[in-house]
């Protein structure tokens, strides 16, 4: 199971509390995580990618093993402890502007 | 006894006033969706209980939530407005070709007879309908592909489609606004579409009286008479009495006649209201004073409404989808600004108190009178 945490408001319209769990098949990758995400949450559907090209959304960030993880290929497996389970895959929004 | 509910959508969510018919006490509830950017938030006729409202922020993108009883409690449904085909270009603000992109919901507007069926207004401007209580969406994109399409330019807010009106006679036939396009008309549900610009006149256009390029902000009709129409538009107050074919001019002795909102008076179809603002550069009412201004004539001749409204060092706007009317005897009128009041006159605007003072700036009000 994949660790995810979630930010705030997302929580809210998820209704879940700030970290959750998700399956994930195969290889552990930005865009898997993020599908399997959706489907267990499907309120959640273009709140983190852009539904037209499926793009992170310019005002959050993702984050694990105390890195920044935004701008890697969505396809790009990540890092092996959060495949593992042992961190979690950051969704940060902006702090800016609330 | 009757009811009134005032749905306000802000800039940090979500607000239910409500009030017995006396409209003296007022219960505020809220906000939902707290923190979050509430675009607009709509009731059907058909049922009143439900309510639908666009949450649309930078952070999450477009949200659309819905209420099955009246507001309480809240679901999210279907979120995804996709363009038919290959959406194609209208004008950038530069004037250069620019890819219709979806920003967001900009107004809900449930049918009056299916408390399933809803449109919406969206940017970049384009016409969406649910048959299903907004679980999936459609476009109707006979209006996006209008053969002016290309020559949309945006306003300032974005190239918005704002306003959306169902001829209660005749629900195949529905009027829509763009900023900074027009405005148009469908007379078959909204698969061909012409524009109602005639009469129209814009000075910063390159042609004044072109088809298209006119900044309407908002326009409002009279279910009871359905053929006349009046438009707030970027200046200039116009009027129509024939479903748009024709607009004339009946700014009359408007101290400004810049503004976003105009509505009508639920039980008198001539008599209209509008908040002058400045101009379009100083978006505030003329002289810090905020005055609604009334015109028991169709336009022309106004009369300004002050009791009970800032008439010092007043200085903020009244967004065009701002403003709504009850249906009770005594017609209430009901708007909110940008400094987060919600003004109410429960006497068709002889006199006016904040119902509420503090909210996030307010984005839109709309009014369900429940009987």
């Amino acid at each position: 199971m994949v660790r995810v945490k979630l930010p705030y408001h997302l929580q809210n319209l998820a209704h879940t509390s700030a970290e959750i769990q998700v399956e994930v098949h195969g290889a552990v990758t930005q865009r898997l995580v993020l599908d399997a995400l959706e489907a267990r949450y499907p309120m959640l559907r273009g709140t983190i990618r852009d539904q037209a090209t499926g793009q992170r959304r310019a005002f959050l960030r993702f984050f694990a093993c105390q890195e920044d993880l935004s701008h890697e290929p969505p396809d790009a497996a990540l890092p092996a402890a959060v495949a593992e389970g042992r961190e979690a895959f950051m969704i940060v929004g902006a702090i800016a502007g609330g | 006894m009757s009811q009134v509910r005032v749905l306000v959508g802000t800039h940090k969510g979500a607000f239910v006033l409500s009030s017995d018919g006396k409209r003296k006490e007022w219960k505020v509830e809220g906000p939902h969706f707290g923190g979050l950017e509430i675009y607009h938030v709509k009731g059907s006729l058909a049922n009143p209980n439900r309510i639908y409202a666009s949450q649309a922020g930078d952070w999450f993108g477009q949200v659309v939530h819905r209420s099955d009883d009246g507001g309480k409690t809240w679901e999210t449904v279907g979120n995804e407005f996709k363009y038919e085909s290959t959406p194609g270009t209208h004008q950038w603000y530069d004037g250069t070709p620019h890819p219709w992109e979806f920003k967001r919901v900009w107004h809900f507007e449930p049918s009056p007879t299916d408390a399933d069926t809803v449109y919406a207004g969206v940017e970049d401007a384009a016409l969406f309908k649910s048959s299903d209580a907004g679980k999936t969406w459609s476009e109707l994109s006979g209006l996006r592909e209008h053969s002016t399409g290309s020559q949309w330019a945006p306003g300032a807010g974005g190239l918005c489609l704002h306003t959306i009106i169902l001829d209660p006679r005749n629900l195949e036939r529905i009027y829509t606004a763009i900023s900074a396009a027009g405005a148009f008309r469908s007379d078959d549900g909204g698969k061909t579409w012409k524009t109602i610009t005639k009469g129209l006149k814009s000075d910063f256009l390159p042609n004044p009286t072109a088809e298209v390029g006119h900044c309407v902000h908002h326009v409002a009709m009279h279910p009871s008479n359905p053929d006349v129409l009046f438009m707030q538009k970027h200046w200039d107050v116009m009027r129509s009495d024939d479903a748009g074919e024709n607009w004339h001019e009946v700014s009359g002795n408007l101290p400004t006649d810049f503004g976003f909102v105009i509505d009508v008076h639920a039980h008198d179809p001539n008599t209209i209201y509008v908040v002058p603002i400045k101009s379009d550069s100083e978006h505030y009412p003329p002289d810090g004073k905020l005055r609604v201004y009334r015109s028991r004539k169709g336009g022309n001749e106004w009369e300004a409404l002050t009791k009970g409204l800032p008439q010092k060092d007043c200085y903020v706007n009244v967004l065009r989808d701002a403003m709504a009317v009850d249906k009770l005897d005594e017609c209430g009128i009901y708007f909110g600004t940008t400094g987060g009041q919600v003004y109410a006159s429960a006497d068709a605007g002889d006199s006016w108190t904040a119902i509420a003072r503090d909210l996030p700036a307010v984005k839109s009000v709309e009014v369900q009178t429940l009987v």
